[in-house]
């Protein structure tokens, strides 16, 4: 935690995995929102509540979906690609000729890579969450016309902090799961091309995995913590 | 250009010019679980020496050059950088020894994301931040017109043959002015003519920086041209230690096998 700091390695990996992240997560984000809100219409209408549907679509999307769905698309992508690229320097001894230039590796590989995905997914969030709920009122509009600001209004109806921060904060738990256990699978590899594979592989299969362990523990967290 | 032995400092010489080692390696061992790789190694480099570490692959060569730069941890024995010993030293403590080290890998391990003027820059970078920028890319030219890899700037490391990056990997490990200079089978996997060019890239190298050097090699050719004493390595036992007349004549079987079948 002491200077010097690799701010630019910082900010190419806050590009690396924010902005080029972006896109999937919005189209994922997106594709949630459809499917949330095609259930969501149907479920309710069985039970006449049929006018909860804004509040039920931001409460699950802001809540739940968005953030897991978030966390599981960063996990495959920036997860697979920061094990294979560090796992490729690792077996081509690139890490070790960092580390004879006197630099230290773990300091500018993988404390870059923790720190931009910590600082990132709450941000990839917001934007699955604002492209979930714009596709979500979409999808319920072109069946019975729904008026976006009325959406908004009533789905948003009551909301505090508790309802909305915390869910979307806890992805940098999610970002910090990820980061560790991508650099701890690249920068151990042994074996070759055989071994950058696995280490991709094993980057996103952990972290998915831990991701969705973790989200159980930070539910019940925030259940607690913000009631 | 023809290498000259003449450009080699003679070792008695260089022996009267300072009483502390520039590397100083005392009775190391490593094994590697069950397999013993250096078995009481002892080897010693003065200032603006050149010793080639011959050897059978897996006699432990490069894990010698690893533990001088500090990559592995020995099992016991000591290393001393310029009278300064490697053990129990802090990340610290031990970045500063490295910085006086210059460290040319067996594949050269470039950077496959930065270009080769990128690659050269990078210890400048991180160590000499209070570089100006103009000043930083001038040095970076000058290296790699110095290794003859003036025009290959933005070239990634990818696009340049393999010799190439070996003439850049030796420019990086000049970068900061190193007073220790280790070189990991610089020839290994070039053919006969880009293995005398960089003979003689590391020949004109040493003769213009002085530089304690360790050159770990199974080619005798180039051992013989670039050092001035050889250390022939066997079952992680020094065998034989002299100049190149000295292992000739040797009558120690595994030496005279060893000259006649490299």
């Amino acid at each position: 935690m002491t200077p010097p700091y690799e701010w630019r390695e910082l900010i190419r990996q806050l590009d690396e995995i924010g902005s080029k992240s972006l896109p999937l997560v919005a189209l994922a984000g997106a594709a949630i929102g459809v499917v949330v809100s095609l259930e969501a219409r149907y479920t309710l209408s069985r039970f006449g509540a049929k006018s909860l549907f804004p509040s039920s679509l931001v409460y699950s999307v802001i809540e739940v979906m968005g953030p897991i769905i978030t966390g599981l698309v960063v996990s495959g992508r920036v997860g697979a690609g920061i094990g294979a690229e560090l796992a490729s320097m690792k077996v081509t001894e690139q890490i070790d000729a960092i580390e004879a230039s006197a630099i230290n590796p773990y300091r500018l590989l993988a404390a870059t890579r923790i720190l931009a995905c910590i600082v990132m997914l709450p941000l990839l969030t917001v934007a699955a969450d604002i492209c979930a709920l714009l596709t979500g009122w979409f999808a319920q509009a072109m069946v019975e016309p729904l008026a976006f600001r009325q959406f908004i209004e009533n789905g948003f109806h009551g909301a505090t902090f508790n309802a909305f921060l915390p869910p979307t904060f806890k992805t940098s738990v999610y970002g910090l799961i990820i980061g560790l256990i991508a650099c701890f699978q690249g920068m151990r590899t042994t074996g070759g091309a055989e071994g950058v594979g696995r280490a991709a592989t094993n980057s996103v299969v952990l972290a998915s995995l831990f991701l969705i362990l973790a989200d159980v523990v930070l539910v019940k967290f925030i259940l607690v913590v913000f009631p | 250009m023809t290498a000259s032995p003449d450009t080699r400092m003679k070792t008695e010489e260089i022996g009267k010019e300072g009483r502390v080692a520039a590397i100083a390696v005392e009775n190391l061992r490593k094994s590697f679980d069950a397999l013993m790789v250096l078995n009481g190694i002892t080897l010693r480099v003065e200032q603006g020496e050149t010793l080639a570490v011959l050897g059978r692959s897996g006699t432990g060569k490069s894990v010698l050059l690893r533990i001088i730069i500090g990559l592995v941890q020995p099992d016991s024995g000591s290393i001393q950088i310029q009278g300064q010993s490697l053990s129990g030293l802090s990340v610290d403590e031990l970045g500063v020894l490295r910085k006086k080290m210059g460290f040319l890998f067996q594949h050269a391990a470039l950077y496959d994301s930065l270009t080769v003027a990128e690659n050269v820059a990078f210890p400048l970078a991180h160590h000499r931040r209070e570089m100006a920028k103009s000043e930083r890319s001038d040095r970076v030219e000058r290296l790699l017109a110095e290794v003859g890899m003036e025009t290959s700037l933005d070239k990634m490391p990818s696009e340049i043959s393999g010799g190439m990056q070996k003439r850049v990997g030796l420019a990086r490990a000049l970068a900061l002015q190193p007073e220790i200079l280790l070189l990991d089978e610089p020839t290994a996997g070039l053919d006969p003519i880009s293995s005398r060019e960089i003979d003689d890239l590391i020949l004109k190298l040493q003769a213009e920086h002085h530089m304690a050097s360790i050159v770990v090699t199974h080619d005798l050719f180039s051992a013989k041209t670039i050092s001035n004493r050889l250390a022939l390595l066997d079952q992680g036992n020094v065998v034989i230690e002299g100049t190149f007349e000295d292992l000739q004549q040797s009558d120690i079987s595994f030496v005279s096998e060893f000259l006649q079948h490299p």
